[in-house]
């Protein structure tokens, strides 16, 4: 167990360093120009040769590939990624206030998913073959096959343009004269909701809460099927060991052999998926917010990728690897508690 | 091989799935026919009216896009936007014909780039194992630590627009799923006495790997790009959504979708007026992804031994 995490802890360096190397790439088939502007962050200093120069200097831009590679990771160990055109700030800064509300987004996008997806997948199992296996499934592959811009233009059409009940954006103008501007209304953690209530001011909290519904049936729409798929075929495998047969022969009745028997160990593999789902949906995150112009990192990232804004797009492919080198360690790990099959190798 | 396909027409999902897809190759292959072009470049969907609202379904093109023609001396063959158009004037249905093309060569083009990657890097690092093994492993996690959208956005990006730097980036970031596939069937491939055999024959490692090994290990590696097709086809479509895909007027289903974002809630106390606009090439997006998850989804199950008598 101990050897198996410290094995997995040492690969993680040359992740990082394969990672970082491997944007860098992409950051240098950029022009030097191009890339001289992603420090810039007014767009007269590129015609005064001087002032570009100097930038030049600063960043090691004229650097040979492996040198420069070297000072670009000493600069975002030092978190100067450039300067953000798309959100008129540094991009380290531009990361830091968008952060909370795609953190808030997939918190709460998560648990349904969870949920709804492996409680249909054990009941698609169980009922094998009859209507209810096959309705949900049918539901799963169209689910699975409903790309999540379209889906998500589906909801913004239902439940704004018809029933006028879900509002694109993260807060209506009142609330949001209240969140950023007023004076009584305090920020503790960034997540509104959270915040609303720690205010006590529920009018907000049912106002940030009806934003976030809409990005987050779009975002959990897709996983929710995609986690059914395996949830029903790892319980199908189990609910064909011989253990279960001999559970049976005992005369267990069956709500034991399938919640007690069957169903923990046939979640084993559901655990690790669900972990690259939640990872996996950093993507749909981007789509979402897009759809929804709900202010996070995703719906930036897209902005300044349209502007050409080279410096925040590569700040957001940072972040969003590195955030999912953790996330794939922490999966890995927790995989070897609950299997201990894996700790054997 | 005759047992599979007869598997496959007997199924009612995965025939659905075969149905629908040969709907689409007839498209593709008639879409002259269906749609003829009206600039040299045919994938260029032409302007209804220089108009920025969509036009229901039935607008006739406007005379002045007309005279245009006329003056430079194009035949006009056809006059109607049988679909409506889409924001800017842009025909529905000639994006719809020639966005199926687009779709098989976006499809059918990274995901055989892809496998050939995957594949080529998968059986090395298995059947040379050790420190081979573990370099190329590492690169392929290394690849596999980006989400595939947010990878294809950066890599797109920083290319440019345009249809092939879409390809490309969706290849660069597409390759990983086959070469650990093809890694897990070869190890456990590269044990069994026939290999053992042509090693002692000193028959050459590239001819194992090529002639023994991957005719024997390649069908979950097939199964696995048949379902890849509709997810590269939408990537792209999605790329193109976010604004960083096809260029602009390229006969692109995701452009169409985009085309129609700022208009699917429509005008106050008239929702759903610009329906035709998101739902044409919506539904075509959404059933040609259908149609290559059917049959993928299909041939797992046909091709997976333990199900095998459960069908």
């Amino acid at each position: 167990m101990i050897a198996y995490i410290i094995r997995r802890l040492l690969l993680l360096p040359i992740i990082l360093i394969g990672v970082t190397f491997l944007i860098f790439c992409m950051f240098s088939l950029l022009s030097p120009m191009e890339r001289l502007a992603t420090y810039v962050n007014d767009p007269s200093t590129l015609k005064n040769p001087q002032a570009a120069e100097r930038i030049i200097e600063k960043y090691h831009l004229n650097d040979p590939f492996p040198l420069g590679y070297i000072q670009w990771v000493k600069r975002i160990a030092k978190f100067d990624l450039g300067w953000s055109q798309a959100a008129n700030q540094p991009v380290w800064d531009a990361i830091c206030q968008r952060f909370p509300a795609t953190l808030e987004l997939v918190i709460y996008s998560i648990v349904p998913v969870i949920l709804v997806g492996i409680w249909l997948g054990v009941i698609s199992a169980v009922h094998h073959n009859d209507i209810i296996d096959q309705s949900i499934r049918v539901t799963a592959i169209v689910g699975w096959s409903l790309p999540t811009f379209i889906f998500g233009l589906l909801v913004l059409f239902v439940f704004y343009g018809i029933l006028g009940w879900l509002p694109p954006g993260r807060l209506s103008t009142w609330a949001q004269d209240i969140v950023y501007t007023g004076t009584n209304f305090h920020s503790y953690t960034h997540l509104v909701t959270i915040d609303a209530l720690l205010n006590g001011n529920i009018p907000i909290f049912v106002d940030a809460l009806r934003h976030l519904c809409a990005p987050i049936i779009t975002l959990s729409y897709v996983y929710w099927a995609f986690l059914l798929r395996i949830a029903r075929s790892s319980m199908l495998d189990t609910l064909r060991k011989d253990y279960i047969r001999t559970a049976r022969a005992k005369g267990v009745d069956e709500h034991t052999v399938i919640h007690k028997h069957a169903e923990r160990n046939a979640l084993i593999p559901v655990v690790t998926i669900a972990g690259m789902l939640i990872i996996g949906m950093l993507g749909g995150v981007v789509v979402a917010e897009t759809v929804f112009t709900y202010p996070g990192l995703g719906f930036w990232a897209a902005t300044a990728a349209q502007q050409l804004d080279y410096g925040s797009v590569i700040g957001f492919a940072l972040l969003f690897a590195l955030i999912m080198v953790v996330g794939n360690l922490v999966v890995d790990v927790s995989y070897a508690f609950i299997d201990p099959r894996v700790r054997l190798e | 091989m005759n047992r599979t396909l007869r598997k496959l027409f007997s199924n009612a999902t995965s025939l659905l799935g075969i149905i629908l897809l040969v709907f689409f190759i007839i498209i593709a292959i008639f879409a002259p026919v269906l749609a003829p072009p009206l600039s040299d470049d045919p994938y260029q969907i032409p302007r209804m009216s220089w108009d920025v609202n969509p036009q229901p379904p039935g607008f006739p093109m406007s005379d002045n896009i007309k005279d245009m023609y006329k003056y430079i001396g194009k035949e006009v063959k056809y006059d109607k936007a049988i679909c409506g158009t889409a924001q800017g004037g842009y025909d529905i249905f000639y994006g719809l014909i020639w966005g199926t093309r687009t779709a098989f060569k976006i499809g059918i083009t990274t995901v055989f780039s892809a496998m050939l990657i995957g594949l080529f890097i998968g059986s090395i690092a298995a059947y040379f194992g050790r420190w081979v093994d573990e370099v190329l492993m590492r690169i392929t996690d290394i690849f596999l630590s980006f989400p595939f959208l947010v990878a294809a956005m950066v890599l797109t990006t920083i290319l440019g627009r345009g249809l092939n730097k879409v390809m490309i980036a969706l290849i660069a970031f597409g390759w990983m799923g086959y070469a650990r596939v093809i890694r897990g069937s070869i190890l456990s491939a590269k044990e069994e006495t026939y290999v053992m055999a042509a090693k002692a024959l000193g028959v050459r490692d590239g001819k194992i790997i090529w002639r023994h090994l991957l005719p024997n290990t390649i069908f979950p590696v097939l199964i696995q790009a048949s379902m890849n097709i509709g997810t590269m086809v939408v990537t792209a479509a999605t790329l193109s959504f976010l604004g960083v895909g096809a260029p602009l007027g390229y006969a692109d289903w995701g452009q169409m979708v985009s085309f129609a974002r700022n208009w699917i809630v429509g005008a106050p106390g008239h929702a759903g007026q610009y329906w035709y606009s998101v739902f044409y090439p919506g539904i075509f997006i959404i059933l040609f992804v259908l149609a290559w998850n059917l049959i993928g989804d299909a041939l797992r199950d046909i091709l997976d031994p333990r199900l095998r008598g459960e069908l």
